[in-house]
């Protein structure tokens, strides 16, 4: 590959937090001299805890997608709306691309990162010497894209907050929402928690 | 930028011709926060920046605005997030009757209507969170402009750090475009001045995104 040195090779260390260049320290509880954050080569048992959440994260995305997010209540006519009955009803009743958008966004996403992330969680546990370049850039596009999920939690909220005319029309947020909110913030801190430095360090890792 | 560099390969003989490479290049050292790799940076061209040879992962920008200007952007920001928080987003008519929503009576009215987890994760990553944010940056800033270190700079620097990825305002403005689009079926609805701030904060944070503030840490000096 490209004759760059790694960091470890060098017998270096980047601070994670304020990106200051030291030697790498000998004892395991080291602390960055500028900022005091704890120096680690690798994140702490990062494909351990990645699996964890993500394996939390899906669980509760069942009920987020199966149980409904939102009621509304119009001259005593209750209607139950999942994410999906949501998006349809959107497509037919307000607009095809901002459809489009929730789809993305509360089901699109959240599947590309629970399938993004177990692709490289398997691949990194083997050493895979496959795709490196492009595994990259799907880490760095499931962590770029990774928030925007919560839309569907925000419009949840705000329409909540807005249709209150009582017996005419209301809007209650249903449980579902809240898995939902939940798995967004796990998928969140698993992208987090995964290492992409471990797809580089070859068959070898901890 | 400062780094110790005495003595860097004497430990790790593996790599010695990497270790000649680190003695033989000029510019501070760099990490690739993605794979680890070793860089050298060096100074950008506008609108030029550096990408990590082995991972594609971007390493270093060219930064059009100094700590004034970014002081600048903060002020405005906190300003238009202050009008955003202020003024209601949107209003709906039904009849006669009227009701509007700012996002702090959003976050209550989901706190009483028994969601009160997201009604913490929205007043955290919509109000708190940003907020934080921005007088944190602004304050540090303020006494970045002439290369000093505000005063608890580096736990600022670190809770700044951990802050990034959970402010998530530019999703809560697409969450009201939507809902706008599914009240309208039902309802008369009314942008209110609310939301074109928060379209304006939506612009002010995409800057801010390009921003790598760990540039602050080499253009502070420790003692002022």
């Amino acid at each position: 590959m490209s004759g760059a040195p790694r960091a470890h090779e060098l017998g270096i260390i980047g601070c994670h937090v304020c990106g200051l260049v030291c030697r790498e320290p000998s004892v395991d509880d080291a602390a960055c001299p500028r900022c005091g954050a704890a120096l680690h080569r690798r994140k702490r048992d990062s494909i351990r805890r990645t699996w964890a959440l993500l394996i939390a994260a899906f669980i509760l995305y069942v009920p987020a997608n199966v149980l409904p997010i939102m009621r509304t209540v119009s001259l005593g006519d209750i209607d139950d709306n999942t994410i999906i009955s949501g998006v349809v009803e959107l497509w037919v009743k307000g607009s095809p691309s901002l459809a489009v958008i929730v789809f993305t966004a509360s089901i699109v996403v959240p599947m590309t990162k629970f399938l993004v992330l177990g692709t490289l969680l398997v691949t990194t546990q083997r050493g895979s010497n496959w795709a490196l370049r492009q595994r990259a850039r799907l880490y760095r596009a499931v962590e770029f894209i990774g928030y925007w999920s919560m839309l569907d939690v925000f419009v949840v909220a705000l329409l909540t907050a807005l249709v209150r005319f009582g017996f005419f029309s209301q809007v209650e947020p249903l449980t579902g929402v809240v898995f939902f909110g939940l798995t967004v913030i796990l998928t969140m801190f698993a992208s987090m928690s995964f290492d992409p430095r471990l797809m580089w360090d070859g068959p070898d890792h901890d | 930028m400062s780094t110790p560099e005495h003595g860097l390969a004497s430990k790790h003989t593996t790599g010695q011709v990497a270790a000649a490479w680190l003695r033989a290049s000029p510019g501070p050292l760099l990490i690739c926060e993605h794979c680890d790799t070793v860089h050298r940076g060096r100074a950008l061209a506008r609108g030029e920046e550096m990408c990590c040879v082995r991972c594609g992962a971007l390493l270093q920008r060219y930064h059009a605005l100094d700590a004034g200007g970014m002081l600048a952007l903060v002020l405005t920001a906190l300003l238009v997030f202050l009008i955003a928080n202020v003024w209601p987003v949107v209003t709906l008519g039904l009849g006669t009757q009227q009701s509007s929503a700012t996002l702090w009576g959003m976050i209550l009215r989901m706190w009483s209507q028994g969601s009160e987890v997201i009604a913490v994760v929205a007043a955290a990553t919509l109000f708190f969170f940003p907020l934080n944010k921005m007088l944190m940056l602004g304050w540090v800033l303020l006494f970045a402009r002439d290369g000093r270190r505000a005063p608890g700079f580096v736990a600022i620097m670190r809770t700044l750090y951990h802050l990034q990825p959970w402010t998530m305002t530019e999703v809560f403005v697409l969450g009201a475009l939507v809902s706008i689009v599914k009240a309208r079926a039902y309802f008369d609805v009314q942008a209110d001045p609310g939301i074109w701030a928060y379209g304006v904060l939506t612009f002010l944070i995409t800057i801010f995104s390009g921003i790598d503030l760990r540039r602050l840490w080499d253009t502070t000096e420790r003692r002022a």
